[in-house]
């Protein structure tokens, strides 16, 4: 009988599904295998049902897109009627299933566990809860699953098979055979428990001394670097990401200590390793609650040969980083001996062995292991794969943001520590230079090209981070034997041999790597293959259509560097000396120059403290003679500071319907010839008495954080959803502005929100004053003497 | 020693290369063998007496009106209104021919006992005059004595308090004008006349009117039926103001029409090469020509703008009359056209113009595109009486750089034009019925007109009308040295040299054409026949 027919009717339960290797798993088994139906172990989300996930990341995957042409219309409801989805996570006892979901996983016939933390920087405690613990957590639900059938009658799930991998055999050289592990004279003998125990209280630990000084102070101090005046709250925020990226950090770190002292080359075999002990310990022929398991152990997975199409990937794989990072022109060599053997395996085989090893059942009083690999019947040399690589990219270039072709370095198979030098030294650079715009009071363009260069510094970054977990897996020079899979395959008739391939002689390395895998990760990597600057004005379109839809139906705008070139100092400059005689102007400049950096330095650090500060200059000033200054600031100064695209987007705002709004920490007086631009304006205001300014601001001026929470409040009072509305502004520190909308838009942003919008794939805009609009370049009024007094009493204060 | 008439120089090989203006630059130009070259009369010599003739002009009115002093009485509202920023050009040097009319004005008011005078700035829809801009224009005297006192005002079309509508005119034409010009005793207003088509009744019926009134006449229609502006009997435009001028007559609003001509000396000593003719400069003018073109090329854009902006005409009074409207204007016309007017015989296949770095529309300011286009096309190609310079089918050369640059404080509705709708259309007429609606009624236009120095949101659409008839007329118009995503945006096509524009005109006009260059500045009115 074939496969297909052996496994007919039988219900699957699947963990890890919405992995590289589970998505082609419960494609190929309700593909191939008729009638089969899977229930899938999914982690509930904060609002989306555990189907609704399996929806959306499973099946709406390209992966299915065979199955939807074969099933045309009905492909809905098929998946509807097969696929099942249960709320629970490996990480808790039982799966954390409710009884429904187990008595679900009492209604299958078999269950496939191929969930794992495979990432080479998986924290270590994370590794340990999912590849360690998971394994036994899925067999304890496996018994009480079985145990709920016999109950009512059935017989519940009659095989387990636990995916694994190949590099559990640690980093010893020679044949590494279909055993388990402990059987071998080289094992060292680990106690999983107290593995598990240590990597929790190493988490406790960190969680502790991460909250504490100097640690807790430093991060602070980062996240105020790095967002400036942008308010205690978002500053908060952010701040206590970096602390967990801290603590992570330390585990990752201790993950691949610990592993490395033990022999394998990092937390992902290490703890999958213990994970094979954990569960034959609990679960094997020898324990007290014996049940049928068998193990699976691929190699490398990559995409796939031929099914379900050839050439599917998900997800950045291991080689991709490195492959796309050495197109682009970031890594220029890589580490290796030429004719070491790199152990690739297509997603398809794997998942074809694993369905094999099912129709196959379990062993008789043992736990069955197989290995599928390529490395001993089928090798790819090293420095095969590198020409290969290296003459598809001199004849596909990618393309820069200029949109000129990335010529690609010759490679040499240098040592691993010399490209880790190198890498590094890129790294660092990159970091200097990146710290150092950010420091630079850039916008626009400049501060595109250093987010520009982040970007490239965190490919570089992981591009590094490939290469140190690479090398330690080049350097495993261990063969894995796969005679036990193939025994599977040679009993076979030529059907399940055509049907179910995981023969890797088949492969023709060549044709693979050319043909199926290069293309496969260029698309995947989003990059660009074409000259030209085309996607990039797509992108751009596509952003301005979003924010100009009918649906939206707010647009706040910031005023300072988002409408006009101007701020808070240019605009008390030339008021101040709109009225000052010649001789008391040169020492008004040199004052004001002088003053400048502690001004820069103050607005740098607190933007509300800056303009309480800055506006005590006022006091004393008569608001009228400020008012219709004002008006003349605006025609002679402002006006032609503007950016037209700004104002003309305002307009567009308003021809469409939407609410518009400002907010700006410029006084009321200077703004109020900008009024009727907009709906409304809310805008800093200083009290009057008798006539003349008090210099003090009559509330909190709408700045940095208290502009989200006024946004709000204005929101509410009429109705609008801030979901539906845009933001405008230009630098981090309206960030809480920005992210109170649903479309932010950086326009002329400074190097930190260029960086953020960068990163978020916000519409980025550049808008310039009109070309040729001529103003003072010295922001200094009309030289006119009429009325010195006016001047004198706000000059004054600050020449003092 | 009379000054020369103007007259036509046929080009031959022993012709020196002719002066050629290019914005805010100018250089030297080789026009082909063959071609017309149209000079300008020499500027007539000013008045000795500018002062007297202006006081015996006011005692001695023309035509059916009464002698200014007979008018004015003790107690009696006088308002008293002038032309803008827009004229003269360049700006002459002080005293502005206004400061000494309006002078002479307020002395007689002054001895008849009259305390209730208003100044007003007839704008239409231009721009609001700066402070120094007016202090120019009346002197500091005047300034200082009515501004202070809110009795300096500037013409608001898009203020309702201050408009009086006096009735529609036969033709259905709204007429809609300044409040306080409509109800005082007396009208006064000051005319330059730089050029035939201005004074007359457009002084009232269009300088103090507003949006409602004016959009009777400035429309694609009325512009294509203006042959030429300049020519009373052939414009649409001068008769449509007529209509107006005698509507407003008939409601009993007593007009005292002072107009005036300047001589065409339009540059400074430093300067006077420029209206020289090549021939005749002297090592001097050589010099000059040397040293300036080379200083405009270097110089910084903004620097080279701010040298000639800062240029005053030595512009001097010629000829003044005052009294009854038509008969002034009709004195006045002969005037200009005996002062600029040139006998051309003869059609041309193709004109070539070189655009100076000003137009009334940019005093101060920057020429952007649509002022490029309405210099060359709506006021060089409108100055001839009875037939175009160039053949209907043919071809305009212009020289001018054409950067897409505009003045924010003074054109914001012109980069959204510019942006807009010249992305869309080139089409005076589907323009104006998609487009012009929405830009002359947009609150933050006229906000930026009452309150700043912008020109009415209209205003750029009203630029492109003044085109429509040598748009209509031309085959081909090609901007030697303009921007050329500029100058495509404009609809129009650019050229390197004169020889390429030549050659792409060669499918409109044939193997062998003919030229015709205008050489102006100094105006110049052709006389086709």
């Amino acid at each position: 009988m074939g496969v297909s027919q052996t496994l007919a009717g039988k219900r699957f339960f699947v963990t890890g599904g919405t992995g590289f290797l589970g998505t082609a798993l419960i494609e190929r088994i309700l593909r191939s295998i008729p009638d089969s139906s899977v229930v899938l172990l999914i982690r509930p989300g904060r609002r989306a049902t555990p189907m609704d996930r399996a929806l959306k990341e499973i099946v709406r995957n390209d992966c299915f897109d065979r199955l939807r042409d074969e099933w045309g219309d009905e492909f809905l409801t098929r998946i509807e009627q097969r696929v099942f989805a249960v709320g629970g996570d490996v990480t808790r006892d039982l799966l954390g299933l409710d009884d429904e979901g187990l008595s679900l996983l009492a209604t299958c016939d078999l269950m496939i566990h191929s969930a794992a933390a495979v990432s080479f920087d998986s924290p270590l405690d994370q590794a340990v809860e999912i590849n360690l613990l998971g394994p036994s957590r899925v067999a304890d639900a496996m018994a009480v699953g079985r145990t709920l059938a016999a109950s009512s009658g059935t017989s519940g799930p009659q095989h387990l098979i636990a995916v694994s991998t190949c590099y559990v055999a640690s980093t010893f050289q020679g044949e590494a055979k279909e055993h388990l592990l402990g059987d071998h004279r080289f094992d060292v003998a680990v106690d999983w428990h107290s593995e598990v125990d240590t990597a929790r209280r190493l988490r406790n630990d960190l969680e502790a001394e991460s909250r504490r000084s100097p640690i807790q102070d430093e991060v602070t101090k980062r996240a105020r670097r790095e967002l400036g005046a942008a308010g205690s709250h978002v500053v908060a925020i952010r701040a206590e990401k970096l602390r967990d990226e801290w603590v992570r950090e330390r585990l990752v770190e201790a993950g691949n200590t610990r592993s490395r002292a033990l022999g394998w080359p990092d937390a992902y075999p290490y703890t999958k390793a213990l994970g094979e002990r954990a569960l034959v310990e609990q679960h094997g022929p020898k324990s007290t609650s014996p049940l049928p398991i068998s193990i699976v152990r691929p190699s490398i997975i990559e995409s796939s040969l031929s099914e379900p199409v050839p050439g599917w990937i998900r997800g950045f794989r291991m080689a991709e980083p490195i492959i796309i990072s050495y197109a682009r022109g970031l890594l220029r060599e890589f580490p290796g001996v030429p004719e070491g053997i790199v152990d690739v395996i297509p997603v398809d085989m794997v998942v074809a062995d694993i369905i094999a090893v099912a129709a196959h059942g379990p062993a008789d009083s043992e736990v069955a292991v197989y290995q599928v690999a390529s490395g001993v019947r089928n090798p790819l040399r090293y420095g095969h794969l590198v020409e290969l690589v290296q003459s598809w990219f001199t004849e596909r270039p990618l393309y820069d943001d200029q949109g000129q072709p990335i010529s690609v370095p010759e490679w040499s198979f240098p040592g691993r520590g010399r490209v880790q030098r190198q890498l590094k030294r890129a790294t660092s650079t990159i970091d200097t230079v990146e710290r150092v715009l950010g420091a630079l009071p850039l916008r626009g363009k400049q501060a595109a090209l250093s987010a520009r260069l982040e970007e490239n510094n965190q490919t570089a970054k992981r591009a590094l981070g490939y290469v140190e977990l690479y090398g330690s897996y080049s350097e495993t020079e261990a063969r894995y034997r796969i005679d036990r899979s193939l025994a599977l395959y040679d009993a076979f008739d030529d059907a399940d041999r055509e049907l179910f391939n995981f023969d890797p002689l088949t492969i023709n390395w060549d044709s693979y790597v050319y043909d199926v895998h290069l293309p496969s990760v260029v698309k995947h990597a989003r990059v660009r293959t074409a000259p030209g600057t085309q996607v990039m004005a797509d992108r751009q379109d596509r952003g301005r259509a979003a924010v100009l839809s009918p649906d939206r139906q707010l647009a706040v705008f910031d005023l300072e560097h988002t409408l006009m070139a101007s701020n808070v100092v240019d605009t008390y400059a030339w008021l101040a000396s709109r009225h000052l005689p010649l001789s008391e102007r040169v020492a008004f400049v040199a004052e004001l120059v002088k003053n400048g950096p502690q001004l820069l330095a103050l607005d740098r650090r607190d933007r509300g403290d800056f303009l309480r500060t800055f506006y005590l200059r006022y006091k004393g000033a008569s608001v009228e003679q400020l008012r219709s200054d004002s008006w003349e600031l605006f025609n002679e100064q402002l006006l032609l500071r503007s950016y037209p695209e700004g104002i003309a987007r305002v307009r567009e705002h308003r021809r469409l319907g939407h609410r518009t709004l400002l907010i700006t920490g410029a006084l009321d007086l200077v703004v109020e010839p900008l009024a009727p631009l907009f709906d409304d304006v809310i805008c800093a205001k200083l009290g009057v008495e008798n006539g003349r300014l008090t210099g003090r601001m009559e509330e909190l001026p709408p700045i940095g954080e208290a502009r989200a929470n006024v946004l709000e409040e204005y929101a509410d009072t009429h109705g609008l959803k801030l979901s539906e509305s845009v933001a405008y502004a230009d630098s981090a520190s309206d960030l809480a502005l920005l992210e109170a909308v649903g479309f932010p838009v950086a326009v002329n942003p400074e190097s930190r929100l260029a960086l953020i919008a960068r990163r978020r794939g916000w519409l980025v805009e550049d808008w310039a004053r009109a070309k040729g609009g001529s103003s003072r370049s010295v922001p200094l009024g009309r030289f006119d003497t009429t009325a010195p007094g006016a001047s004198r009493t706000i000059a004054r204060r600050f020449t003092r | 020693m009379n000054p020369r008439p103007g007259f036509v120089l046929e080009v031959d090989r022993s012709t020196p290369p002719t002066l050629m203006w290019k914005g805010e630059s100018f250089g030297l130009q080789k026009l082909p063998t063959g071609s017309r070259i149209v000079y300008a009369p020499e500027p007539f010599d000013a008045l000795e007496d500018p002062q007297g003739a202006i006081r015996d002009a006011l005692e001695n009115p023309t035509g059916d009106q009464k002698p200014l002093s007979a008018l004015l009485f003790a107690g009696m509202r006088l308002t008293i209104c002038f032309d803008d920023i827009s004229l003269p050009l360049p700006p002459m040097l002080a005293p502005d021919i206004r400061q000494m009319v309006i002078e002479a004005v307020l002395d007689q008011a002054a001895e008849s006992g009259v305390d209730d005078v208003v100044l007003i700035a007839a704008l239409a829809l231009h721009r609001r005059m700066t402070e120094p801009e007016l202090r120019h224009a009346l002197g500091s005297r005047v300034y200082d004595a009515f501004a202070p006192h809110g009795l300096l005002m500037q013409h608001d079309a898009e203020d309702p308090s201050n408009l009086i509508h006096l009735g529609q005119t036969d033709h259905g034409e709204d007429v809609e004008i300044n409040k306080r010009a409509a109800e005082s005793d007396l009208l006064v207003y000051v005319n330059i006349n730089l050029v035939a088509m201005d004074g007359g009744h457009k002084s009232v019926a269009t300088g103090l009117a507003s949006y409602k009134s004016l959009r009777h006449h400035h429309n694609p229609k009325t512009m294509r039926h203006s042959k030429s502006f300049m020519h009373a009997p052939s414009s649409e435009l001068h008769s449509a103001n007529w209509r107006m001028g005698r509507l407003i007559k008939d409601s009993g609003v007593n007009i005292f029409q002072i107009e005036t001509t300047l001589n065409t000396n339009t540059f400074p000593e430093s300067f006077q090469f420029l209206q020289k003719r090549e021939w005749e400069w002297g090592i001097k003018d050589r010099m000059a020509f040397a040293a300036s073109s080379r200083a405009l090329d270097l110089a910084p854009r903004k620097m080279a703008r701010n040298i000639l902006q800062g240029i005053k005409a030595p512009h001097a009074l010629r000829t003044v009359y005052a009294g009854e409207v038509e008969a002034v204007h009709e004195k006045i016309t002969a005037d200009v056209w005996e002062q600029q007017g040139v006998a051309v015989s003869g059609q041309t296949d193709i004109v070539t113009m070189g655009l100076p770095y000003i137009s009334p529309y940019n005093v101060n300011s920057i020429m952007n595109p649509i002022l490029v286009a309405c210099l060359g096309l709506g006021y060089f190609f409108n100055s001839y009486r009875g037939k175009p310079v160039v053949r209907e089918g043919g071809v305009a050369i212009l020289f001018h750089p054409t950067r897409p640059e505009f003045h924010p404080g003074h054109h914001p509705s012109y980069i959204d034009f510019f942006e807009q709708v010249l992305t869309e259309t080139t089409d005076p007429v589907v323009m104006s019925e998609r487009y012009e609606e929405a830009y002359a009624t947009d609150p933050w236009y006229i906000h930026l007109y009452r309150t700043g120095h912008a020109y009415h949101g209209v205003h750029p659409f009203y630029m492109w009308y003044w085109c429509s008839h040598a748009m209509e007329h031309l085959s081909k118009v090609i901007i030697v040295g303009g921007d050329p995503a500029t100058v495509r945006r404009l609809g129009f096509q650019s050229a390197t040299t004169l020889d390429d524009a030549l050659e792409m005109a060669k499918d409109s006009v044939g193997m062998s054409p003919t030229i015709t260059h205008l050489h102006t500045p100094p105006l110049l009115m052709a006389d086709v026949t």
